[in-house]
């Protein structure tokens, strides 16, 4: 069977600056993959590509077994593809139930989209906040408000950029719930993590990205007890990956 | 599931999230004041409801670019462009085919969609180039500009389209007024600036501002206002941004022409400076100073400035120019919000306020 997502020879050059070079990469169906890296390693770049906001050097993004390097970000969306981003990226000014329905507006209407909408706040714990203006809900509550309108695109790929930073470890164990419901509702999800605990929550494989190129790739325990993984988190603290 | 009428899903859309108003006291509240625009022009004189048709003439410009600024987020600088070139048109086209046969209509809707055609057309490189921010005021203010220059150049002879002189700096005149066709003698009612003009004119402001607000409260208006606070976030909900930027664009712009229409019907004239820099900078103000993310403070702001510059001219229209960039500089400080917003906010912020102090 094809993979979900694929990835051959993906380059991507600043100026003088590889910052992905000649990834190979590919994710099956139904997968829980994280992707780790000391920072600069090329992992929101990586995910850029994927998504279109960066048009690559060279290189091709399969999807469903389809080519689509050209294609522009919304059609990638509109194809299945969904992103949590680092930084909540939610509409601040706008109210939660807001939010949500500009999320879900696009396949529900009237009654079926109110009723929706009634559900993802009940989801996501939102309720009480869902005529509050977005921007002053708690990070936590951001990061989730975001979650969920990414996942009611109903994606076949679920891309998150470090889900669970600025989280209490409670939060970040309840996302890690969270991002297992949504597999079993069918979705591949594909992580940046630096939370060691929660990638070995979640994740079923591991990539390691490293000066852009793919530096290993295995199981959490594979990749903790790879000895030149931790020699390339040198310098980084006590060599992390740690458990946190 | 049974599917509510689509007249009644309209209506619904006449208040929502984008806009402010709502419930029977503010609908009671626009009645009245409705209803004493209409009597207004029977208790006063004819100059004066002349000059309030003048009034009425811009607020379809501030509308637009409320739509385009204020919901949308991109702030175009050049909406004078499409009114000096609706008006232009309306010219070119009423002085070579004349005002018979309800031809004015004709050429009132034919130079709105000239001017709405130039939009889509700049519109389109604009967005689909992915121009955005302060370089979009910039190119947009450079395309009025340029259309300014271009037009004060042509007072030679050899400029002409048809009979139509374009007459340079001094511009085109001699225009029909709306001639719409009546039953009775003459076969056709002509809307000088009186009374019948004023309750036209009141009538597709009533409208227009209508529209928009269904307009801004529908799905479409979601996706604009998305776009204003976070275009990434929007493009990554599967929205094609340039697709929605570019109709508010060309919808806005639309609505622009329709007042350099209306302006030049009114005075039978039009001239390059309605397309210059101090033209083209006003509707930035009575949008700013109103309060440019919403159509009711947009609509009350541009008719309080407009009547408060004029009563200002009298002292000399330097000095009423002086004041209203002072009033933009004070709004930008005081209420980046707009100040009529201001005021209507006022009494939530209180009440919330003494409800905090309260706990």
């Amino acid at each position: 069977m094809t993979p979900l997502l694929e990835t051959r020879k993906l380059n991507k050059r600043f100026g003088g600056l590889q910052v992905t070079a000649d990834v190979d990469f590919s994710l099956e169906r139904g997968e829980l993959h994280c992707l780790i890296g000391p920072n600069g390693a090329g992992k929101s770049t990586f995910f850029r590509l994927i998504l279109g906001e960066y048009e690559p050097t060279s290189g091709q993004v399969f999807y469903e077994g389809r080519d689509i390097t050209t294609l522009e970000p919304h059609d990638r969306i509109r194809r299945g593809i969904s992103v949590k981003f680092q930084v909540p990226g939610i509409f601040k000014a706008l109210s939660v139930k807001q939010n949500l329905e500009i999320a879900l507006q696009h396949h529900l209407e009237g009654h079926s989209l109110r009723g929706e909408i009634g559900r993802q706040l009940d989801f996501l714990n939102l309720t009480a906040e869902a005529d509050q203006a977005a921007g002053n809900l708690s990070h936590g509550q951001k990061q989730w408000l975001e979650i969920g309108m990414a996942t009611s695109l109903k994606p076949k790929l679920l891309l998150l950029d470090e889900p669970t930073a600025g989280m209490s470890p409670e939060e970040t164990h309840a996302t890690g719930e969270m991002v297992h419901a949504l597999r079993a509702e069918g979705m591949t999800v594909l992580a940046v993590e630096h939370d060691m605990a929660f990638v070995r929550q979640i994740a079923t494989r591991v990539t390691v990205l490293h000066f852009g190129r793919i530096f290993a790739q295995g199981s959490i325990d594979e990749i903790m007890a790879d000895d030149r993984v931790a020699e390339i988190y040198l310098g980084q603290g006590h060599g992390a990956p740690h458990h946190a | 599931m049974k599917r509510r009428p689509l007249i009644v899903r309209l209506l619904s859309r006449l208040e929502g999230p984008q806009t402010l108003g709502r419930g029977w006291r503010f609908w009671a509240g626009a009645a009245i004041v409705l209803a004493a625009a209409v009597v207004y022009p029977l208790l006063t004189d004819s100059y004066t409801v002349g000059n309030t048709v003048y009034f009425f003439n811009w607020v379809f410009m501030a509308l637009g670019l409320c739509l385009i600024w204020g919901y949308g987020g991109a702030l175009s600088f050049g909406q004078t462009a499409f009114f000096g070139i609706a008006g232009y048109a309306y010219g070119v086209i009423t002085l070579n085919y004349g005002a018979d046969y309800g031809l004015t209509l004709w050429a009132t809707l034919a130079a709105i969609a000239v001017a709405g055609l130039v939009a889509a057309i700049l519109g389109y490189f604009l967005f689909f180039g992915r121009i955005s921010g302060v370089f979009l005021g910039i190119v947009t203010l450079a395309v009025t500009l340029v259309l300014e220059r271009f037009m004060a150049q042509t007072a030679g002879p050899e400029w002409h389209i048809g009979s139509a002189r374009l007459n340079g700096f001094n511009g085109m005149n001699g225009m029909p007024n709306l001639t719409i066709p009546w039953p009775g003698e003459d076969g056709s009612l002509v809307l000088a600036p009186d009374l019948p003009l004023y309750y036209v004119v009141l009538a597709l402001l009533v409208i227009a501002y209508l529209a928009l607000r269904i307009l801004v409260n529908s799905s479409f208006g979601n996706v604009l206002v998305a776009i204003r606070e976070n275009p990434q976030r929007a493009t990554m909900l599967g929205y094609d941004v340039r697709k929605y930027q570019l109709a508010s664009f060309v919808i806005g712009s639309a609505l622009a022409g329709l007042s350099g229409v209306l302006y030049t019907t009114w005075g039978q004239y039009i001239t390059p400076s309605s397309m210059g820099i101090t033209a083209a900078a006003l509707p930035i103000v009575w949008v700013a100073v109103g309060g440019r993310s919403d159509l009711t403070t947009t609509l009350l702001g541009t008719i309080l400035l407009i009547g408060g510059f004029q009563a200002l001219t009298i002292y000399g229209s330097q000095y009423a120019l002086v004041v209203m960039g002072a009033l933009l500089v004070v709004t930008v400080l005081l209420a980046p919000e707009g100040l009529i917003m201001a005021l209507a906010l006022l009494p939530q912020r209180l009440l919330k306020r003494s409800a905090r102090d309260a706990t």
